[in-house]
């Protein structure tokens, strides 16, 4: 069993469309898997057993009618684990909230039906921060998940349940949301490949909406074959989502081998020298010699206005978050305060709220609700919107050096569950070299980069130009072989 | 412009966003947000005159056929409603009035 839950995604599909292992043995594998590790990792809301083993067995029938095509289905039956604020029909999607207990949604994300169109299978909905708030799957209203490198530490957030699934290979692959790191920073964590793809590369139709104009859906993987193979199958344009880009998707795969000669690789020096550990430090300046030793060009760039970037990031996301959540209000899906006697509508509406939602999603509403209001409104949110600006032209001033820009994915390797919980800035500040991306709408994607003398993953970043995941992929594959 | 917020702000910010509070989380709320308005007060020092704000990366018009398509079914609409009224398709809340 060991070897076959260590296959890389493209490896199972390969077995499964030639017969050489069929779908439903390797659903059972992972199956198997998730009952030993999960006891012990906490990273599933829902593990979907039956229905994963029905379309297994159905591909499988598929398969021996000669009615699969590895070309069309390139994740075929390849086990994935979506994050549980991704709509899928008929299973319980709750976005680790209390609001949305028992809530079964009646259409699935176009991520998941893109995902099983290609033929793969959703194995289990993964745990996260409530409503992809936090850095840490610590604000969760089932628990937090744990890291499979050290159980005593965090696998990061939102997507650590995601990030953990696939580091303790319960699933080959999974999909995480990522407004401000939340695909990055567990991946980095983790030990895995992260991606948070270009704003409008991927739909979002049926994923909980936390933060609009930054939330962009994103692979967990071991490998970047294997992320590029996922981002493949769910990018596009999307009816159902309007600010879903109508850019063309070039093939992931084929430019993977391509190498990084001559790619010229910016390093904001000044920017991440500060506050950041050791170990970090040396496993960063590690992936930059051997970027160069196969051929980049290593050069300084300046982003003057990155370390702005946190504050813009809580005061922008908030103030969406407190617009997008008012929607649970107890009236059409989800939970409901039972009513006093002589309730009102407004009462119900406020205890519902209060019952449902956490401490962290609370501070945000209340911080968002706060910065758009009457008198606060110039001062805060649209000063935010004006340094999202100057942050876009720190970028593209970059980006006329170099073709990418490298950063340390996080200023340390994973931090103790505890450790931050009481200080909501010191937890934001676990996202300082993550939020640019969200803010300016570039693909980035986390690689990993070695140890920490704890043995602790630690990640590095690279940030590209708008629409060029390609490059990421081809410059990670690089520090793989 | 103060970062000072006092437990009245935060009551008040609290009916805004429809969230009944206890005053252990009163109390609570009105420390950390004070802390994080200090904290985010920084882009202040910014000149930002004449800099326009972005809302959004892509800034591209958005058009499609008005086209009618078959909406949710209305029980699948209905069925996770915490209350309602099934036979004549409707949602139900308490009072308004």
């Amino acid at each position: 069993m060991g070897a076959h839950i260590e296959q890389s995604a493209r490896a199972v599909a390969r077995d499964v469309a030639t017969g050489a292992r069929p779908a439903a043995e390797v659903c059972e594998a992972f199956l198997d898997r998730i009952r030993s590790e999960e006891p012990r990792i906490c990273a599933f809301n829902t593990v979907v057993h039956e229905r994963a083993m029905a379309r297994a067995t159905a591909i499988d029938a598929a398969r021996t009618a000669g009615q699969t095509s590895l070309r069309d289905q390139p994740l075929l039956g390849v086990p994935v684990a979506v994050k549980d604020n991704m709509c899928t029909t008929g299973v319980p999607t709750t976005a680790s909230s209390r609001i949305l207990r028992g809530f079964v949604p009646p259409y699935s994300a176009t991520v998941v039906t893109r995902l099983e169109a290609a033929g793969a299978i959703v194995i289990g909905k993964t745990n996260l921060d409530e409503f992809a708030m936090g850095s840490s799957t610590e604000n969760s209203a089932v628990g937090p998940t744990k890291n499979p490198w050290d159980v005593s530490r965090t696998p990061g957030g939102s997507s650590g349940g995601s990030a953990a699934a696939v580091a303790a290979r319960m699933a080959p692959v999974a999909l995480g949301s990522d407004t401000g790191g939340s695909i990055r920073q567990p991946a980095a964590f983790c030990g895995l490949v992260g991606v948070k793809p270009t704003y409008g590369r991927v739909s979002r139709y049926g994923l909980m909406a936390f933060a609009s104009s930054l939330d962009q859906i994103g692979p967990f993987a071991h490998t970047a074959e294997d992320a590029a193979l996922v981002l493949q199958a769910i990018a596009g344009h999307d009816p159902h989502d309007a600010t879903s880009s109508t850019e063309s998707v070039p093939d992931f795969l084929s430019g993977l081998d391509r190498g990084v000669a001559g790619l010229r690789i910016g390093v904001p020096r000044a920017f991440v020298g500060e506050g950041v550990d050791a170990s970090v430090q040396r496993a960063f300046a590690d992936a930059l010699d051997r970027w160069r030793a196969a051929g980049a060009q290593i050069v300084d760039v300046e982003l003057p206005h990155a370390r702005y970037a946190i504050p813009v990031y809580y005061l922008i996301a908030t103030a969406e978050a407190s617009s997008n959540l008012a929607r649970y209000d107890g009236v059409r899906y989800g939970h409901r305060a039972t009513p006093g006697r002589d309730d009102g509508l407004k009462n119900m509406y406020e205890r519902t709220r209060d019952e449902g939602f956490g401490a962290e999603v609370k501070r945000r509403i209340m911080l968002g609700t706060y910065v758009l209001s009457a008198g606060y409104y110039d001062a805060y949110y649209l000063k935010a919107q004006q340094v999202r600006t100057l942050l876009r032209q720190d970028y593209e001033h970059a980006f006329a050096s170099c073709d990418v820009v490298a950063m340390p994915t996080t200023p340390t390797p994973a931090f103790k569950l505890g450790e931050k919980t009481d200080d909501p800035i010191q937890m934001y500040l676990s996202d300082v070299f993550t939020v640019s991306a969200n803010l300016t709408g570039l693909p980035a994607i986390s690689i990993p980069a070695g140890l920490s003398p704890e043995r602790l993953p630690i990640g590095v970043q690279l940030t590209g130009r708008m629409f060029d995941e390609a490059t990421l992929f081809a410059a990670a594959h690089a520090l793989e072989i | 412009m103060s970062t000072t917020l006092t437990r009245a702000d935060v009551t008040r910010i609290a009916e805004l966003a429809r969230l009944e509070l206890t005053t252990d989380e009163l109390d609570l709320f009105t420390r950390q947000l004070g802390d994080i308005l200090g904290y985010v007060e920084q882009i202040r020092e910014l000149d930002t005159s004449g800099v326009a704000p972005t809302s959004h990366v892509l800034n591209l018009p958005v058009e499609r056929p008005d086209v009618i398509v078959e909406p949710l079914a209305r029980p699948a609409a209905l069925a996770n409603a915490p209350d309602a009224a099934p036979e004549a398709g409707l949602f139900k809340v308490p009072r308004v009035i």
